[in-house]
């Protein structure tokens, strides 16, 4: 038997922090990929400290709810669940190329799988296209050409559209900055944007500046977040200009500074995160079967399929 | 009878593979005479194939009850086995090395545990799970019952239901019905008052919905939504193999911004277990002491499942505590009438017991009363909104 693990953040109080990881489990569940799915967290039930016990299988796949690799995926989360072997440098990452490593539980005497957390997944780049997909409603923003309805440009000018991945800065954790340029850069180099910029909060550049750094009319703005809160609902929309206060909510597109933005909220609601989960533990040797094509299907990210946002646009 | 039940053609397939089947104080075996049975009441030896089909007819139970536990629910030596055998106070078959005394019934070990009772033969399982039998597990009523059986063929699979114990009266019309473990995780998240509730523990479950008719498998699953990990840690302490860790080894533990938690004196600790792990604020059964030989003298609790570690909503608010605790206490000075000053120790009361929601409106006899409290603010706060008072020892 083969377990899944997705080990999130939580909160103490806001209810809704564990609303993704729950909705990605089921997906995940949905697939019968594993025997046994179980959510655990930091701040809720079950901690991580007690998952692995609730399982049957012998073989646990560990996949944490992370956007980076720093404190939480290096420390907390190993030490939780007493990996007793662990060592960050038996991840041999560069910060951003954590795959998994196999290790035993102290307590329950069984084989885990400990992943590199799904935000420095290449999947994950997938992940925030297709944001910037539900967000605009249309399944092929950015090209343009590719589009057989003219309204689905949505366009004032050219046609093109920028999108931004937007995150902490480096001060929290290097790490964190590194995934942000890595994703951007995969996306710059499918030319499918006109331009893609990684922006930050707490260091230049700047979520504040956004307009400055576009030509394009219509800019996407993707926070590489795993759930909405205080930063994606509050800080990021009133630093951007979007709205005065954040309680008054803001419309989907806004116009800012003669720029159209596409305020996407956390990637890690969407959807096909269930995907990066499903492709973490298959790199890490879990037998999956056709999971994750089911999944890209259910999620709606296969070429012809309608889109299926998961949050109405300002939601 | 028409034909061989299906139990019956099971059983007799695993003796013939197997050379005997023995379970729950019955037991069939093929010797060299032929067939031997047993119950706890009767015997038989010599039986041909024939008599030995004939003589399990009237033991149908027996062989149901085997075919259940072997067949459909099987994971031998798993919590979720374990914790379906306590739902109809079936014999645990824990292997322990705690004090185990014998049960009668079957001569084999059974182990003693705060929510362990006498346990039940077959016959007496089978009369009491006819009408159903009910368990509590914190706020959750549970009963295993028979799924109606077609009369030639007893089958003998159970369904379990799921409701919250202040609902055991109640008409399941007036319930909301679900048979989707996972909506356990939304019923969970909120209270009567629609407040979230960051403690899954927190004798703060809402009423007003049921589960029916789900598996062992889902039943586990739903109890785990609710309650997690208290299956496993029950199981676990029921074989004697519950690790504990104590405040001094989890406050030892933490890193990052609870580093500090070692800080906290030991007084401290005994505070917070009284504030937080008392049965009134939480279910579980507190095992964790401030260390390994040094107990608090607070309660722990009664109930079925233990706690094994400070859980994170403690951790958290011993952070707090140990930032609030390394202040230098000063005196102060304040006019207060002796009715004001018992207010006080009221209203800290009234919060304490969360009780200020029930506090009439006009009931200005009660210290917490809102009214009286802010008649004293008016009366006792100064401009900025302070208590008024002096410092008196600099
Ligand atoms: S530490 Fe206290 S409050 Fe937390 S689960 Fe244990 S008994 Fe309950």
């Amino acid at each position: 038997m083969q377990a899944l693990v997705i080990a999130a953040h939580g909160s103490h109080l806001n209810p809704d922090a564990s609303d993704p990881t729950y909705a990605h489990a089921d997906t995940v569940r949905e697939t019968g990929a594993f025997d046994e799915v179980r959510e655990a967290f930091w701040k809720e039930e079950p901690h991580f400290r007690e998952v692995i016990r609730t399982l049957e299988s012998d073989e646990v796949f560990v996949v944490p709810l992370f956007i980076s690799e720093g404190y939480f995926t290096e420390q907390v989360i190993p030490r939780e669940l007493r990996l007793e072997e662990w060592d960050p440098e038996k991840w041999d990452s560069d910060g951003t190329s954590a795959s998994q490593v196999t290790l035993e539980a102290e307590d329950v005497g069984k084989t885990i799988h400990y992943c590199g957390p799904v935000g420095t997944h290449d999947a994950m780049t997938d992940v925030i296209v297709q944001r910037a997909e539900s967000v605009t409603e249309d399944p092929d923003v950015g090209e343009v050409s590719a589009s057989g309805d003219a309204e689905a440009r949505r366009s004032i000018s050219d046609g093109g559209f920028g999108l931004t991945v937007v995150g902490h800065g480096t001060e929290r954790n290097e790490n964190s900055a590194k995934a942000i340029e890595y994703h951007t850069e995969r996306i710059r180099e499918t030319d499918r944007f006109d331009e893609a910029k990684a922006l930050f909060m707490d260091e230049e550049p700047e979520v504040d500046d956004v307009t400055d750094y576009f030509d394009t009319d219509d800019v996407v703005v993707v926070p590489l977040f795993i759930a909405d809160g205080y930063h994606t609902q509050e800080d990021i929309p009133e630093d951007m200009g979007l709205t005065e206060d954040y309680r008054l909510g803001w419309d989907v597109p806004s116009e800012v500074d003669g720029h159209r933005i596409w305020y996407a909220g956390a990637v890690g609601t969407e959807g096909l995160m269930a995907d990066v989960i499903l492709e973490r533990a298959a790199d890490a040797g879990a037998d999956i079967g056709d999971a994750v094509e089911s999944v890209r299907e259910a999620t709606g990210l296969e070429a012809g399929a309608e889109p299926e946002p998961n949050a109405e646009p300002g939601d | 009878m028409t034909a061989t039940p299906a139990s019956v053609e099971a059983l007799l397939e695993a003796v013939d593979d197997d050379g005997a089947v023995a379970f729950d104080g019955f037991r069939v075996e093929r010797a060299a005479d032929g067939y031997a049975l047993e119950t706890p009441d009767e015997e038989w030896t010599g039986l041909a194939a024939d008599d030995l089909a004939d003589a399990l007819e009237p033991l149908s139970d027996y062989v149901t009850n085997w075919r259940y536990w072997q067949r459909s629910v099987s994971g031998e030596g798993t919590a979720r086995r374990a914790f379906l055998r306590w739902c109809e106070r079936a014999p645990l078959e824990v292997e322990t090395d705690r004090k185990t005394t014998a049960d009668e019934t079957t001569d084999e070990p059974v182990a003693t545990h705060p929510s362990i009772d006498a346990p039940l033969s077959v016959p007496e399982r089978y009369d009491a799970l006819r009408d159903g039998l009910d368990r509590e597990w914190g706020q959750l009523c549970l009963t295993a019952r028979l799924v109606d059986d077609a009369d030639d063929d007893p089958v003998g699979e159970r369904v379990y239901d799921l409701w919250h114990v202040d609902d055991a009266d109640s008409d399941l019309a007036d319930l909301e019905v679900y048979d989707d473990p996972r909506d356990a995780r939304e019923i969970a998240t909120y209270d009567e008052d629609g407040r979230y509730r960051p403690l899954k523990t927190a004798p703060t479950l809402p009423s007003g919905w049921a589960f029916t008719g789900l598996s062992g498998g889902e039943l586990v699953e739903t109890v785990e939504f609710f309650y997690p990990a208290t299956v496993a840690n029950w199981h676990r302490e029921l074989q004697g193999t519950l690790d504990v860790d104590h405040w001094t080894e989890t406050a030892e533990r933490q890193t990052g911004i609870y580093d500090v938690l070692d800080e906290l004196p030991r007084e401290g600790v005994e505070w917070m277990a009284e504030a937080c792990c008392v049965d009134s604020q939480c279910l579980r059964r507190r095992e964790w002491e401030f260390d390994e030989d040094d107990e608090l003298d607070v309660d722990g609790g009664d109930g079925p499942f233990p706690c094994r570690e400070p859980c994170s909503l403690v951790v958290a608010a011993a952070r707090k505590w140990t930032i609030l605790e390394s202040e230098q206490e000063r005196t102060y000075e304040l006019e207060l009438t002796a009715s004001e000053y018992n207010q006080l120790a009221a209203l800290i009361d009234a919060v304490a017991e969360g009780r200020t929601d029930e506090i009439r409106e006009a009931d200005v006899n009660d210290g917490a009363n809102r009214y009286r409290a802010r008649y004293l603010r008016a009366k006792r706060f100064d401009e900025e909104g302070n208590l008024e008072a002096r410092r008196v020892d600099d």
